[in-house]
């Protein structure tokens, strides 16, 4: 169960020109206000406008940003202070496949994620070919990951993290880069995950199949429940301009 | 406005001699990690310590043929290797003319050995294995309060980020010329540093998430 407790994130920015002379060359301004939500459902959305806040809501809960106030909780983990536990049930997958893979071949890549389990290199290239014949890739296991497809990178993205099987999967616009048919793809295997996941989408249709959506506009949540009424909202302020972006 | 030729069927673009994995089965293939990189830092000490054209020749031999005995593919190795060839005939060159033919065919030779040298232990060892290897050879380092784990991680970012790097400026000179502005460093230059360090901060960021370094 992820649990956000007054969780709020500020950061230093660049200031504006016309506000230099009185406070220096720096701001403080707010990516998400003070948060409150626990998060049980099994399929969760997060929609809001480009530069709302949402990914920095997504990155609260694998420890990638850290609340400023409050705190976040996962199974009783705290974020700021065990951080690594947080890490293992929780997976994060970005946007762009590419910041993701490190690794020459897809097949160490997911060995890459296995090495925390303590396996040997002989049982973890096992446990990676088996993942990657699970998600379609078995046959590009030894191929360099520059001749991967970008829809094929991002499945590969999702191996690496799901490998170690964490119990929550966030993800940030997985399908933004994807074609259609990919979008579909991943689509699909997100919907049939077990995992409880996180799904931060600029797509209203994956996100109307969700059990709950929240919508992120100027770094607060204006809705949270349910997906007919939240996509509603989101289409209203998209239309009046309402948003940040 | 100069009209660039067809040229055919293009080519990915080049990414170096370091970091390629080739799979097979020579002796090498078969030859763990550590040996192949203690063997690649005796040479590197060999190359420095030992002078005088015939054991520059004696050592640069014994590369090409350990090389050859690697059975790397010809034309994807000729084509890793041949801009550092260049530079060993520009670098062999000048000191030619600086210091006579003997300390230039020297110089010259030398890169060629140890940038071919590496190349068949990259060529040749799987990262996830040589990741294994640095961690084994890292461990005294413990000791002293660093973990091996995440310095053979970054040697091996290291490795990893040279294709990355080539690819990057590929992207951003394509950038400029698109504008127009190929010929302007400032179109190239700066953005190539902000997209390097950008996609450092995203690898580390990758890296956190993935709980790797824990």
């Amino acid at each position: 169960m992820i649990e956000l407790e007054q969780a709020g994130v500020t950061a230093y920015a660049p200031a504006q020109p016309e506000e230099r002379g009185s406070g220096g060359h720096e701001q403080v301004v707010t990516l998400l206000h003070p948060t409150t939500c626990t998060l049980a459902e099994r399929r969760i959305a997060v929609i809001g406008a480009n530069g709302s806040g949402k990914s920095t809501l997504a990155r609260l809960i694998n420890g990638l940003a850290l609340p400023s106030s409050g705190r976040v909780l996962v199974d009783g983990a705290d974020t700021a202070t065990d951080g690594a536990a947080v890490r293992r049930r929780v997976g994060f997958v970005f946007t762009d496949p590419d910041a993701q893979l490190v690794m020459p071949t897809p097949v160490e890549d997911v060995a890459l994620s296995l090495r925390r389990l303590g396996l040997d290199r002989a049982a973890r290239t096992a446990r990676a070919r088996q993942v990657l014949a699970r998600f379609g890739l078995a046959e590009r296991a030894e191929l360099p990951v520059s001749a991967l497809s970008g829809g094929q990178k991002q499945l590969l993205a999702l191996a690496g993290v799901l490998a170690t099987e964490p119990a929550v999967l966030v993800c940030d616009e997985p399908t933004t880069l994807l074609d259609l048919r990919w979008r579909r793809v991943v689509d699909d295997l997100l919907d049939g995950l077990p995992q409880q996941v996180l799904l931060v989408t600029h797509d209203l249709e994956a996100a109307a199949r969700a059990d709950r959506v929240l919508v992120v506009d100027q770094a607060q949540v204006v809705h949270d429940g349910d997906p007919e009424q939240a996509v509603a909202l989101y289409r209203d302020l998209m239309a009046s301009g309402a948003t940040t972006g | 406005m100069r009209r660039r030729r067809a040229q055919g069927p293009r080519r990915p673009p080049w990414t170096g001699p370091l970091g390629l994995f080739h799979a097979g089965s020579s002796w090498l293939h078969r030859v763990g990690p550590g040996p192949k990189v203690a063997g690649l830092g005796v040479l590197g000490i060999a190359v420095v310590a030992l002078t005088g054209v015939v054991t520059t020749l004696a050592l640069a031999l014994v590369t090409v043929a350990t090389a050859v005995s690697a059975r790397l593919p010809l034309r994807s190795t000729t084509r890793a290797v041949l801009p550092v060839l260049l530079t060993a005939a520009t670098v062999g060159a000048y000191q030619v003319w600086q210091r006579g033919p003997a300390v230039g065919l020297e110089v010259g030779l030398d890169l060629v050995t140890l940038v071919l040298a590496a190349t068949v232990v990259t060529a040749t060892t799987r990262a996830d294995e040589l990741l294994d290897a640095l961690v084994r050879g890292l461990g005294p380092l413990r000791r002293v309060g660093l973990r091996p784990e995440v310095l053979a991680m970054a040697i091996g970012l290291m490795l990893r980020a040279v294709p990355g790097l080539l690819q990057t400026a590929t992207e951003v000179r394509e950038a400029a010329r698109a504008r127009g502005l190929e010929r302007d460093p400032r179109a190239t230059l700066a953005p190539a540093a902000v997209r390097a360090v950008a996609r450092a901060r995203s690898t580390g960021e990758a890296l956190a998430a993935r709980g790797v370094g824990d």
